[in-house]
């Protein structure tokens, strides 16, 4: 039981940042209808730009979090710009090959820069809570109640704000935006920019306890693709749930199944799925 | 009806005498090492180039079924199965994995695609690095034979023990599958490619199973990935999981892109540019895919034909300037 | 040639082609006429298999097409045009007359590959047909030039001609005019009306009520998705339901 319990408590918290991540990504494909095959990697280059603010600059952790959050913040609204924004009338298969292109320069940029061996951030909470009988860092619970308040805060953004309203209607129908005068232009480059900055939300929050590395982003990218299809492109309670879903089966399955084979499993499933329902789970439409 | 203005075909000839001669002026084993690599790289992204070029379909699978087609090979020549036989047998595998995978997937369009066929293709890493008793796991499986001597007459027979004829068979397999690909994309069956890839719902309106001409496509495409991954594990004498991995993909995909989507010469020409310049520029060797990362989205964005594309319209705009002057005088 | 029987299309509750019957007969001009929304299109995209129907069946010369896929109905000799023109605008002229034939070439990959005799054989006839059409519809002058370089009534025209060249049994004209000036319509109507003369049934959609009631020999009218009239020219003219459903436009214009 109370290994049960401490494997739910690690798949909430690998869910939170599962569900952080795929959060940024199904805005930009719900809104802009573009598969940034690179925002596993904006993930990643937050991780080391916590490190570079924090560590290297010895601005602390939480004041280097918000400088990272911020540099993301400005990474996404120039990746919308210089990549995606002059692809806008092109066939939808050059937006992807200029997103393979910013994965493999944001990769070798951070292998440039931090080399291509692990750096770690020092764990600012190190100390263990003991709460019906598992054993948690607060770093770890850290990482649950941040991705909590960054979804409560999300919802509250698009909900009660104007440009979260803006965002919401961009999304559900883009030409029908334009005609009302919304400047689509500025709500794709807001929505990168919040899309990069909870990346870098997630990669902030999680690097203390693993160590960074430039590949890290390769994979959490995937699977970040895998919860926002199944989830239904641009559906931000899609990718919540898909997201905790996804860290639970992981957690839990991890000791039934072969760790080893645990990715070929989830990307399996994912290829048998749109197989069968070549639009996903919840899907409206194609890209 | 596709004929070649007569500078192009000049063109082309002086390079096939210079490919032929080659091995006699190239100035050391490492950089023939380099243009056999090349040689094989060109066949494999010529064959992504059908798929994603021509037909529009955005795989990223395609390291995969090169390495199914080099572990293919690998795995049945160590069994003792000659080469001659492991090679087309290996690149069918290619393609049976490439039928199932496509009737899979081909329904999905786009960004779908493009992901599901990723999935595909780090399944198929993760398989490799992990099937031990198969694959060798992330050692792989080294030490592979030469390919047995093919007995000729009067010469005697051909050895296959030297770089020039690892060359002479990598460039045979290469002019091969350009002469096949200039075969099928120059037709009618060509253009129904062109015109799933153009405008699909037309497509289908005027009669074309665009479904089915997807999966030939992908199918064809990764037979052609199995063949130049076959002759890659018989060139190295060795197989390791990064013959699957999906940098591999990346890389056959600069080479498409940077040479020339949706033309022939195209993808040959980046598969032998980009590595030759690579060892030019030793002292950028870090730099490499921070240069390529950049280079594939300027391309893509400004110049989205390639190089040999960018090529042909140029040609294209002189010989329409010279029919003016023609038409004026 | 063409009946429609009780055919249904419900999107989401909203009914959009309800209990549909008409009959194409053979060397006719059949028009499909009715204001903006009254499901026009959405009857085009059933007969073809774009879109699947709710209920009611399809035949072509007695057969049922109903449910088949867009390319099994084309190649049964049913061949249609789109509202917006839709070409293949990546390629030249003559290529696009070769798609267009293709499925008469169903000679797929092994036969290309090999260069077999009837794959020669069927080349050769591509190419002729191809430019038998071209020439039919004007356009044989620009059969190497890309499609973006056409006028707007040529590529029309080509739209027209992608759909022709496989020598259908039945053309489904999809406003074969929409946004050309009265010049330009003036000449697809005759174009329209030569293809009808060799022998190819037509059934079009059309606003413009001139063009139409020059040109085809019945008229079908929709609201709402219902027929609300049949008959020919003349007798829709003056039918009452039709004027009230025009409310204001100029049915004779």
């Amino acid at each position: 039981m109370e290994l049960f319990l401490q494997q739910v408590f690690n798949g909430i918290m690998f869910g939170s940042t599962y569900a952080i991540v795929a959060l940024g990504l199904t805005l930009v494909m719900g809104i802009l209808n573009i598969p940034n095959f690179a925002h596993g990697h904006l993930y990643m280059l937050g991780g080391y730009l916590l490190f570079f603010f924090a560590i290297t600059l010895g601005l602390g952790y939480w004041a280097g979090l918000v400088m990272a959050v911020i540099a993301m913040a400005v990474v996404g609204m120039i990746m919308e710009r210089i990549v995606y924004r002059p692809l806008n009338e092109q066939p939808h298969i050059n937006a992807f090959i200029a997103a393979v292109g910013s994965l493999l320069f944001l990769e070798s940029f951070a292998m440039v820069v931090w080399g291509a061996q692990g750096l770690r951030v020092e764990n600012p909470y190190p100390q263990m809570i003991d709460f019906m009988g598992v054993t948690m860092s607060v770093q770890r619970l850290l990482v649950i109640i941040g991705a909590i308040v960054l979804i409560l805060g999300l919802h509250f953004f698009m909900k009660k704000t104007i440009a979260g309203a803006t965002i919401e209607a961009v999304a559900q129908n883009r030409e029908g935006a334009m005609l009302t005068g919304i400047n689509v232009n500025r709500v794709s480059s807001m929505t990168f920019a919040i899309s990069a900055a909870t990346a870098a939300v997630a990669a902030s929050l999680i690097s203390p306890i693993f160590m960074l590395s430039p590949a890290m982003g390769a994979i959490l990218g995937m699977k970040a693709f895998i919860i926002v299809i199944l989830g239904g492109m641009g559906s931000i309670p899609g990718a919540i749930v898909g997201g905790y879903l996804l860290g639970l089966i992981e957690a839990l399955g991890g000791g039934y199944i072969s760790a080893d084979y645990k990715d070929v499993f989830a990307f399996g499933a994912l290829i048998l799925i749109l197989a069968i329902k070549p639009t996903g789970l919840f899907g409206k439409g194609e890209v | 009806m596709f004929t070649k203005p007569i500078h192009t075909k000049l063109l082309y000839i002086v390079i096939f005498v210079a490919a032929l001669l080659l091995p006699w002026y190239v100035p050391d084993a490492y950089i023939f090492q380099v243009v056999i690599t090349s040689v094989i790289f060109g066949i494999a992204a010529s064959g992504m180039n059908l798929i994603l070029g021509y037909t529009g379909q955005a795989t990223l699978a395609h390291g995969a079924f090169f390495g199914i087609g080099a572990y293919g090979v690998a795995i049945m020549t160590e069994a003792g199965i000659s080469f001659w036989l492991a090679l087309p047998a290996a690149a069918l595998i290619s393609a049976a994995v490439g039928l199932v995978v496509g009737v899979l997937t081909l329904r999905t369009k786009g960004a779908y695609f493009a992901i599901v066929t990723l999935c595909f293709g780090v399944i198929a890493w993760i398989v490799a690095g992990n099937w031990i008793e198969l694959t060798g796991g992330h050692n792989g499986i080294y030490g592979l034979g030469d390919p047995t001597p093919i007995p000729f007459p009067f010469f005697g027979p051909i050895e296959f023990t030297t770089q020039t004829s690892m060359y002479f068979l990598s460039l045979a397999a290469l002019l091969v599958v350009l002469f096949a690909l200039y075969r099928l994309v120059y037709s009618v069956f060509g253009l129904s490619l062109m015109a799933v890839r153009n405008n699909e719902p037309l497509a289908d309106a005027v009669g074309i199973n665009t479904f089915a001409t997807k999966v030939i496509s992908f199918v064809a495409g990764n037979f052609i990935a199995g063949i130049a991954g076959g002759i890659y594990a018989i060139m190295m004498a060795s197989v390791s999981p990064s013959a699957t991995s999906y940098l591999l993909t990346f890389n056959f995909l600069i080479f498409v892109i940077l040479g020339g989507m949706a033309t022939l010469p195209g993808p040959v020409f980046g598969a032998f540019a980009i590595p030759v310049l690579m060892e030019f520029l030793q002292f950028l060797q870090d730099y490499r895919h921070l240069i390529f990362g950049a280079l594939l989205i300027a391309v893509i964005i400004y110049f989205p034909q390639g190089f040999v594309g960018g090529l042909r319209r140029l040609n294209q705009k002189i010989a329409a300037r010279r029919k003016q002057k023609t038409s004026e005088s | 040639m063409l009946r429609v029987e009780n055919l249904t299309k419900r999107f989401e509750g909203l009914v959009a082609v309800h209990e549909l019957n008409f009959n194409v007969t053979q060397g006719e001009i059949l028009a499909i006429i009715g204001p903006n929304g009254a499901g026009k299109s959405t009857v085009f995209n059933l007969i073809t298999g774009t879109l699947k129907p709710s209920s009611g069946r399809i035949f072509l010369e007695d057969q049922n097409i109903t449910g088949l896929k867009p390319y099994q109905i084309a190649s049964r000799g049913l061949s249609r045009t789109f509202q917006t023109t839709s070409l293949f605008d990546q390629l030249r002229v003559i290529d696009n007359m070769l798609i267009g034939y293709k499925y008469r070439t169903q000679l797929g990959f092994w036969n290309t590959l090999f260069h077999t005799p009837r794959w020669r054989a069927h080349q050769k006839e591509a190419f002729e047909r191809a430019m038998e059409t071209l020439n039919f519809l004007g356009l044989a002058q620009k059969s190497e030039q890309f499609v973006p370089a056409l006028s707007q009534e040529e590529q029309k025209r080509l739209a027209i001609g992608i759909a022709l060249v496989s020598k259908p049994k039945i053309l489904l004209l999809d406003e074969p005019t929409g946004g050309l000036i009265q010049e330009e319509t003036d000449r697809v109507t005759d174009l329209i009306r030569k293809i009808r003369d060799q022998g190819t049934t037509v059934c079009v959609i059309e606003h413009k009520m001139q063009m139409i009631m020059g040109l085809v020999d019945r008229i079908v009218v929709l609201n709402y998705g219902e027929k609300i009239a049949e008959g020919s020219p003349a007798e829709v003219k003056s039918d009452q339901t039709v004027i009230r459903a025009y409310l204001g436009e100029e049915v004779d214009a």
